[in-house]
């Protein structure tokens, strides 16, 4: 049942992709300016050349149908700006950047998230409650765009414990900084979230029973209450990795890692259609098997769901 | 924050309740008020909302400086009484606290109109699916669904690099995609409301649709929107100042808060008050509006009665 349903999920996606990759395309076309815009206008007969080899020189229809067909071969384009390259091998080399970036930043977020805010739940309307949601109200307040550069400040500029940037070539030590700046507002969020239904969980008959039944109170959390009301923190996953993709964009650039983000921008700015596109259509991809997941695990934690 | 609404357009249960509630002054939104009140910490982000609005508006006037000159003899300038630099300068010597302010209007004004945006397709939308059913429905939920599929920030982001820095095209940017919410939270509420009693009563009396949709479906969407609204303004705030940050909102001279800490963010190894400032003030709006939204989802949940 399962495989089916993924493959229908998958199918549906299909019009969605559509729609993205026209509306991108058609965007990034009636732009102003041109891919090969410089200082000096190249001389007429090379500008041909260029156009008519990149097959800038059809009408745009005809350019659309050829790209969404190179496309569906899984074939991006050359990229313009980096002219030795094709998009395929930029994207495979920024794809594992943000996918670390972003995967870790999720994984710190859910972590602690849930965890501060099942401590805040359990202990609810105490002092340490009002602190700790405080400190996530305040957590959510602060754009990942502020955060980065005061923790650069902080920890990279005065204090001289972790670089301000650069990627190092992936080491620990460079991601630490990024990570966090990322993590901390959807961190928030999650703690707001998991307080708020564990509270209502808290209350319920089945907890009562437990705890009637002289369970020990790490079992009841953890065990009983954390499992129901982990529900709507599922199915936040969806938009946060969302978020946490495009955060990535500015993370990316504020910290300097070689990740698609910046690719993105600097594309859009430099009309690289074929790069700018790529990014696009793997970004819409990332999310739409992300939120097959996230259904999927949804559905293996509440048994009340089945597969359509 | 107050809700222009009186009480005896709500009728929650029928007119008869109505007017005994009227009379007792204990409507939905009476109600909600007497429980806002009580919550301090709502009353306090009101309070400092209103005086950050006041603040923006007039705190200009309270400098001799401009927005837009430049002071080349005083380059990043610590702030000073004195020199009467209240938040220092920036990089090429313009005054820092009328700048921040007017970042503030610019900001404001962003959350503001493009919530307007939403608020009107939105409730528009969500409204007409819900109260439609059946294959309208269907195919409006549908539209809205594809849309939140795409990786809209993308989008915008390509939106501005392509058409220019254009204020209103922000406006519309942000309004067109911060709607989808929106639209789906009403046309959950008006699918309930549609059950109700009174929706029925007009019915059967033979009211046309348009009319019952304006007249008893919406008033009755109202307390919802509200608080939809207040934490809505934060988020569009939010993603108005990712866009300045990259570079891709407000045009120069002009300003948002966005701009100014990615401004403030360059230089914060020498000058670190051009990123405190406006950083600070951005924060406490967000948080202020964070707040109010939870106080209003409180004080108007009829659970808590």
């Amino acid at each position: 049942m399962l495989p089916r349903y993924i493959l229908k999920r998958l199918l549906g996606a299909i019009p969605t992709l559509l729609i993205l990759i026209t509306i991108a395309f058609f965007l990034i076309r009636i732009a102003p300016g041109g891919p090969f815009d410089e200082d000096k206008a190249l001389p007429p007969e090379i500008m041909a050349n260029l156009e008519a080899k990149y097959n800038l020189d059809q009408p745009l229809v005809i350019q659309y149908f050829l790209y969404l067909g190179s496309v569906a071969r899984g074939d991006l384009g050359p990229s313009f700006q980096y002219s030795d390259f094709t998009v395929n091998e930029l994207i495979a080399e920024g794809f594992p950047v943000s996918i670390r970036l972003g995967v870790s930043a999720l994984f710190l977020a859910l972590l602690f998230g849930v965890l501060i805010g099942t401590i805040a739940a359990w202990r609810q309307n105490s002092r340490l409650d009002y602190a700790l949601m405080g400190s996530a109200m305040t957590g959510i307040a602060i754009p990942n765009f502020v955060l980065a550069p005061i923790l650069i400040l902080l920890f990279a500029v005065y204090a001289g414990w972790l670089p301000a940037g650069g990627w190092g070539g992936g080491a620990a030590r460079n991601m630490v900084l990024p990570v966090i700046a990322l993590a901390l507002p959807y961190m928030a969020y999650v703690a707001r979230l998991t307080r708020g239904s564990m509270v209502e969980t808290l209350r319920s008959d089945f907890v009562r029973t437990a705890r009637a039944k002289g369970l020990p109170e790490w079992k009841i959390l953890g065990k009983h209450s954390l499992k129901v009301a982990l529900l709507p923190v599922v199915s936040y996953l969806g938009p946060a990795a969302a978020a946490i993709i495009t955060g990535s964009v500015v993370i990316e650039q504020i910290f300097g890692l070689p990740g698609m983000g910046r690719y993105f921008v600097q594309g859009a700015l430099n009309r690289d259609y074929t790069l700018v596109m790529g990014v696009v259509i793997v970004i819409g991809l990332l999310i739409v098997v992300f939120n097959l997941i996230v259904d999927i695990i949804y559905a293996l934690i509440d048994p009340r769901i089945r597969y359509e | 924050m107050t809700t222009p609404v009186s009480a005896n357009s709500t009728p929650p249960l029928g007119s008869s309740f109505d007017h005994a509630a009227a009379a007792s002054g204990r409507s939905l939104w009476h109600l909600a008020w007497l429980r806002l009140k009580r919550n301090r910490a709502a009353v306090a982000a009101a309070i400092i909302l209103g005086l950050i609005g006041l603040m923006v508006i007039f705190g200009p006037l309270l400098s001799q400086y401009d927005y837009a000159t430049p002071h080349w003899e005083r380059i990043s300038a610590p702030p000073s009484m004195e020199t009467g630099h209240f938040f220092g300068t920036d990089s090429i010597g313009r005054d820092q606290f009328v700048r921040t302010m007017y970042g503030g209007r610019m900001s404001l004004m962003v959350g503001l109109v493009a919530t307007g945006v939403a608020l009107v397709i939105g409730v528009a939308w969500g409204a007409i699916a819900g109260f439609a059913g059946g294959r309208v429905d269907n195919v409006m939920m549908r539209i809205v669904d594809i849309l939140y599929a795409l990786p809209f920030m993308f989008l915008v982001i390509l939106l501005m690099v392509v058409f220019g820095r254009n204020i209103l095209l922000i406006f519309v940017a942000i309004g067109s995609y911060i709607w989808l919410d929106m639209a789906r939270i009403v046309r959950g509420q008006t699918l309930s409301l549609r059950q109700k009693e009174f929706v029925e009563a007009a019915e059967a009396l033979g009211v046309r649709s348009w009319v019952i949709i304006w007249r008893h479906i919406v008033p009755n969407l109202l307390g919802i929107v509200a608080v939809y609204v207040t934490l809505t303004v934060p988020k569009v705030i939010l993603v108005e100042s990712f866009l300045s940050f990259l570079g891709l909102g407000v045009q120069e001279p002009g300003t948002s808060w966005g701009a100014l800490v990615n401004a403030g963010a360059q230089d914060m190894e020498f000058a670190p008050w051009g990123l405190f400032f406006p950083a600070a003030f951005l924060a406490a709006t967000l948080f202020c509006l964070n707040f109010l939204g939870d106080g209003l989802r409180d004080a108007l949940d009829p659970k808590d009665r």
